[in-house]
């Protein structure tokens, strides 16, 4: 069986769906792992030892173990004990706690990084111990560690294809899709791959603008 | 926690975890050579090298390694290439891998200070003299550590052949995760055994680095 790839273009509106899919699926995890990773992080260096203790366990198994693993923990055990999410709401929540454990870790080391003079100074003018943290430390210290965590961000783009594995419907089970009715994978996972890599430039391009406002800003 | 079942079904991960070894050590073996060939191509002053090179990192980093590995065990039949999962696993593994591992050694290698090869060069050294005398064994203890950060992430990368039904670790995890709906056991056991593997990888990764240490 050679290629053909006349038969792609008739797809070509259940790819654009996948792609809109994986779209939503990395901005969502995206925004989750951002938000999540900020606060795991000031729970990991500021939470008591009840709340540090379990994250850090949690850091080390989510660090430590396949993403595919953890997808199939999330999807089946939320089943299991009851809470029957979406195969969308699983992909996304799984792949932003993920990308939450590695963003909070660059974080934590950002924070510490920042000058405790910051910290003194903003004390010595009456903010509390919370309102430092929150409005002096983490600004400078997320703001730091935007590039490497834009790099998290191409990686869970990638990543998003595994989530077709618990049947989210994106691009990547588009193309399957149109495959069990075609029979012709080499065609579509290809125009699947062209896809994801025009996501890809985008995305680098748009990081690329805000790491430059973000130096320009300082 | 069911540690019946767990003491009941160990076995079959432990056969599961030496696929997933032969994996990755299979992998890892590609992926530096791959690595070191996009490297020097990158690094060559032949222009069609160089875009070969940087296309080739461009392609396998821009696009996810899931979709690389179906385009060569599903479509590969359609262009005459024929493999069983596990050959198709450590071959689009090894690849993938291979296009940041040419990254990471680029970047070792261009990290040598200038004046090095320029002063080897003056002491009548050729290009490549230079390289493998002087900038090379400069270059090798710098890359070791980023590698290591490249192992651990295929050791992790390795789940994804479970897509194509290579039994091994994940796709055993997967497998009784369904016949026996205890997601969390399944999970701790197979997490456990990838958890010992890579911290025997990353003991033996520092050790190496220790011993590459000059100082």
């Amino acid at each position: 069986m050679g290629l053909d790839f006349t038969v792609v273009p008739s797809y070509f509106i259940v790819l654009l769906q996948g792609m809109g899919w994986t779209i939503a699926i990395t901005i969502g995890a995206g925004l989750l792992s951002f938000f999540g990773g900020i606060i795991f992080a000031v729970a990991a260096l500021y939470g008591h030892w009840v709340i540090r203790l379990p994250m850090r366990l949690f850091a080390w198994l989510f660090m430590g173990t396949p993403l595919l693993l953890q997808l199939f923990l999330i999807y089946f055990g939320l089943i299991q004990v009851g809470i029957d999410l979406p195969a969308f709401v699983a992909g996304v929540i799984g792949l932003g706690l993920h990308f939450a454990v590695y963003n909070s870790e660059l974080i934590q080391a950002s924070i510490l990084a920042v000058d405790k003079g910051q910290y003194e100074g903003a004390r010595t003018l009456g903010l509390s111990r919370g309102q430092t943290v929150r409005r002096i430390i983490i600004p400078q210290a997320v703001r730091a560690v935007i590039p490497p965590m834009g790099n998290n961000m191409i990686a869970l783009l990638k990543d998003s294809a595994l989530v077709s594995v618990i049947g989210v419907m994106e691009l990547t089970l588009a193309a399957q899709q149109a495959i069990s009715r075609t029979y012709r994978p080499f065609e579509f996972y290809l125009a699947a791959a062209f896809c994801y890599y025009i996501i890809n430039l985008a995305l680098e391009a748009g990081l690329r603008r805000v790491e430059r406002r973000i130096a320009a800003s300082r | 926690m069911d540690f019946e079942l767990v003491l009941r079904v160990y076995p079959f991960f432990l056969e599961a975890a030496l696929v997933t070894i032969q994996l990755s050590i299979l992998t890892t073996i590609l992926g530096l050579t791959c690595g070191a060939l996009g490297a020097a191509a990158r690094m060559s002053r032949s222009v069609i090298l160089r875009s070969i090179g940087a296309t080739y990192v461009s392609l396998f980093r821009g696009t996810p390694a899931l979709i690389q590995l179906f385009i060569l065990y599903f479509g590969g039949p359609q262009i005459g290439i024929q493999l069983d999962a596990f050959d198709a696993g450590v071959i689009g593994l090894g690849v993938n891998i291979g296009a940041y591992m040419t990254e990471t050694m680029r970047g070792a290698i261009q990290s040598v200070d200038k004046g090095q090869a320029e002063a080897a060069r003056t002491l009548g050294m050729s290009r490549w003299e230079a390289m493998r005398k002087v900038i090379l064994p400069q270059a090798m203890r710098m890359m070791i550590r980023p590698l290591g950060v490249n192992i651990n992430a295929l050791i992790k990368g390795t789940a994804l052949v479970a897509a194509i039904s290579v039994i091994e670790l994940t796709y055993t995890a997967q497998r009784y995760i369904g016949s026996t709906y205890k997601p969390f056991e399944m999970f701790l056991l197979s997490g456990a055994l990838y958890m010992i593997i890579i911290y025997v990888v990353g003991q033996g990764i520092a050790w190496l680095d220790r011993k590459a240490r000059i100082v």
